[in-house]
């Protein structure tokens, strides 16, 4: 039996959200795991209906909301301590990657991040994670308990099994001490779908030249319905904001057709999108890495084949 | 008052190493370096440098040490920083200590900084591009007990406080922490800047202070890894490319859109 504390999350409309949907399955998947789900909030919402053992509700929300993840932090560690698990599992989100690392070393437990794969029993629990941007894969042993984990948001299908576990709360009787202060948040405006959330991806990288050429993207993204995404050397020169750059240190995406337009296809940026079901490329250089993660590719200047695709597309789609 | 700020930086394998050079050697679980490719102070960590420096232009009075820990040091990477103009190179240079766990890192990191400190800032890179783990420095914020900030993209001192953007998926947070705090840079910060001639020129004349794992009063019993690596492992790939060609590129775009139909993907 496999003790696993799943620290879960919800999205802006209070529904579970993905990475944790997939964490279920990740959990399930160990075999004979008993299965804790955490949620910060007074309410457990749409976790009351997973298929996993137990919903403990911990009332950080209010707290974490002005510091930095500082009162769930707390309570996660009083929550750790006293039920001793054997896994503790986090989504790789900005709250698991904060939250997984400083509860490991608060409680003095191993930590692996961005795993794709966990096994075992407990004792002791094997993770494989990319290593040197995507261009390895390293296995670790995991011998001490608790083992805290992230999952890269993608790597796991999202359980769409239904139960209905018993709910408790938990109250760690601590409260942090509010370290960091946020005073206030600027979202970049966005229009259409979500890039995570997007069937279609369009992302383009330093081949394109300049800033203008994305606006041909935002049509074809238009026209399908999707989201523009861009390479890191994109967003570092400027030419779209950093919420689009999608990779290991960006936005994971799995749509259906992800488009790359002159991108080089670094593992760095493969991180982000080699879950899509059908990657295509468009790359004047045809010994590009790009072409050996691809489906589909064009070699050739996108300036002269992005146009006529978008016309067909226009034209299939009418 | 001088503000001392100690920079994380590690020496690792220049992330641009061309896929067909990059190999493991699968009986020891390690990466060969690639020849003629030299290594490099991991990119975020140049971030947190310029940080560093922006401070100081922005006419605060620092005194910026560079740290690391590690085995096979190569000067002419390491002292990158210091020409950039940080002003002091410290390494806790032992054997084995390229190949520590995060949890290790941490330990011999927070020893090094008890034995240099006290700091007003210990600045991190946001991960380092080997091991990609993203959790040293915030994990020796935990050990040392002081405030953290990851993600930092903007940075501005106001006496003991310290003013900052944190981004998050979608936009930043504006965020006040007192210091002494542990930041983590990100790369939205901007590139960091070139080394000018002079700058070069004073880091060559320079030598790093170097600590032993016994000037720390710790040894290699007391850094036993919480991870075991047990396979490191280029993954197959057997992705074939179907290539589009038409008359001219215009013709490829065109049956390019034809065939995704094709293939009901559009
Ligand atoms: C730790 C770390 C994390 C990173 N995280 C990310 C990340 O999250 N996301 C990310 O994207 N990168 C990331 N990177 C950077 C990554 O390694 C690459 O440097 C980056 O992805 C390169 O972007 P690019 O493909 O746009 O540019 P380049 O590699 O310069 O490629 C440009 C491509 O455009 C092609 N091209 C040029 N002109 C044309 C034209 N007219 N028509 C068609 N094609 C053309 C060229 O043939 C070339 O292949 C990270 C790096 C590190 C070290
Ligand atoms: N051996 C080391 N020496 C100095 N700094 C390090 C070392 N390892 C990690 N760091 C710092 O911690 C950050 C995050 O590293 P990591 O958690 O390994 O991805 C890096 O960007 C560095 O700033």
């Amino acid at each position: 039996m496999t003790s696993v504390l799943l620290i879960a999350e919800s999205d802006e409309h209070g529904q579970i959200n993905q990475a944790t949907l997939q964490a279920v399955t990740a959990a399930t998947d160990l075999g004979e795991a008993e299965i804790t789900v955490v949620i910060a909030g007074e309410a457990p919402g749409s976790a009351s209906s997973l298929a996993v053992e137990k919903v403990v509700t911990i009332s950080a929300i209010e707290s974490a909301d002005v510091g930095i993840y500082e009162q769930v932090t707390a309570d996660l560690a009083a929550l750790v301590s006293s039920t001793n698990p054997d896994v503790v599992i986090f989504g790789k989100t900005d709250f698991g990657s904060v939250v997984g690392a400083r509860l490991a070393f608060r409680v003095d437990a191993a930590f692996a991040s961005d795993c794709i794969d966990i096994s075992g029993t407990g004792k002791p629990v094997s993770v494989t994670r990319p290593v040197y941007g995507g261009s390895a894969l390293a296995e670790f042993e995991i011998a001490s308990s608790p083992a805290i984990v992230t999952l890269r948001v993608g790597a796991f299908e999202p359980s769409t099994v239904t139960g209905s576990p018993a709910v408790e709360s938990f109250s760690s009787g601590t409260t942090a001490e509010q370290c960091a202060s946020v005073s206030g948040t600027v979202v970049e405006a966005r229009e259409g779908v979500r890039l995570e959330d997007a069937d279609f991806v369009v992302s383009g990288g330093r081949g394109l030249g300049g800033p203008e050429p994305f606006s041909v993207l935002a049509d074809l993204a238009d026209v399908l319905g999707g989201a523009v995404g861009a390479s890191r050397a994109a967003c570092d020169a400027g030419w779209i904001d950093h919420s689009h750059q999608v990779g290991l240190t960006g936005k994971s995406v799995s749509p259906d057709v992800y488009i790359a337009v002159g991108i080089s296809g670094a593992s760095q940026h493969m991180a982000g999108c080699s879950s899509s079901r059908a990657i295509v490329a468009i790359n004047k250089d045809g010994d590009s890495n790009i072409f050996k993660e691809a489906r589909f590719g064009v070699v050739g200047d996108w300036e002269k084949i992005l146009p006529p695709f978008l016309a067909t597309v226009r034209e299939l789609k009418a | 008052m001088t503000v001392r700020i100690v920079v994380l930086a590690k020496q690792v394998p220049d992330p641009e190493t061309p896929p067909s050079q990059f190999k493991i050697d699968e009986v020891t679980n390690t990466v060969v370096p690639s020849n003629g490719v030299p290594p490099v102070v991991n990119g975020f960590d140049l971030n947190a440098v310029e940080a560093a420096l922006q401070l100081r232009d922005a006419g605060a009075d620092v005194e910026i040490t560079v740290l690391s820990v590690g085995s096979n040091f190569v000067m002419d990477a390491m002292k990158k920083p210091l020409a950039m103009g940080a002003d002091r190179l410290v390494l806790v240079d032992d054997e084995g200590l390229d190949q520590l766990d995060s949890a290790a890192t941490v330990k011999v990191l927070a020893a090094a900084i008890a034995k240099d400190g006290p700091f007003d800032l210990v600045l991190g890179g946001r991960q380092a591009s080997d091991w990609d783990q993203a959790h040293v420095t915030l994990g020796l914020a935990e050990v040392l007990g002081l405030p953290l900030v990851s993600l930092v993209q903007k940075l501005e001192l106001n006496g003991d406080l310290i003013a900052l953007q944190r981004v998050i998926p979608d936009g930043y947070q504006i965020v006040a922490a007192p210091v002494p705090a542990v930041l983590t840079i990100t790369n939205e910060l901007g590139e960091p800047r070139y080394p000018n001639l002079r700058g070069i020129m004073q880091a060559s004349r320079k030598r790093p202070e170097i600590f032993s794992l016994d000037d720390l009063g710790l040894s290699s019993g007391s850094i036993a890894p919480k991870l075991r690596l047990k396979r490191l492992f280029v993954p197959e790939s057997n992705q074939q490319v179907e290539l589009i060609e038409g008359e001219d590129e215009a013709d490829s775009g065109k049956k390019l859109a034809l065939r995704l139909r094709e293939e009901k993907l559009i």
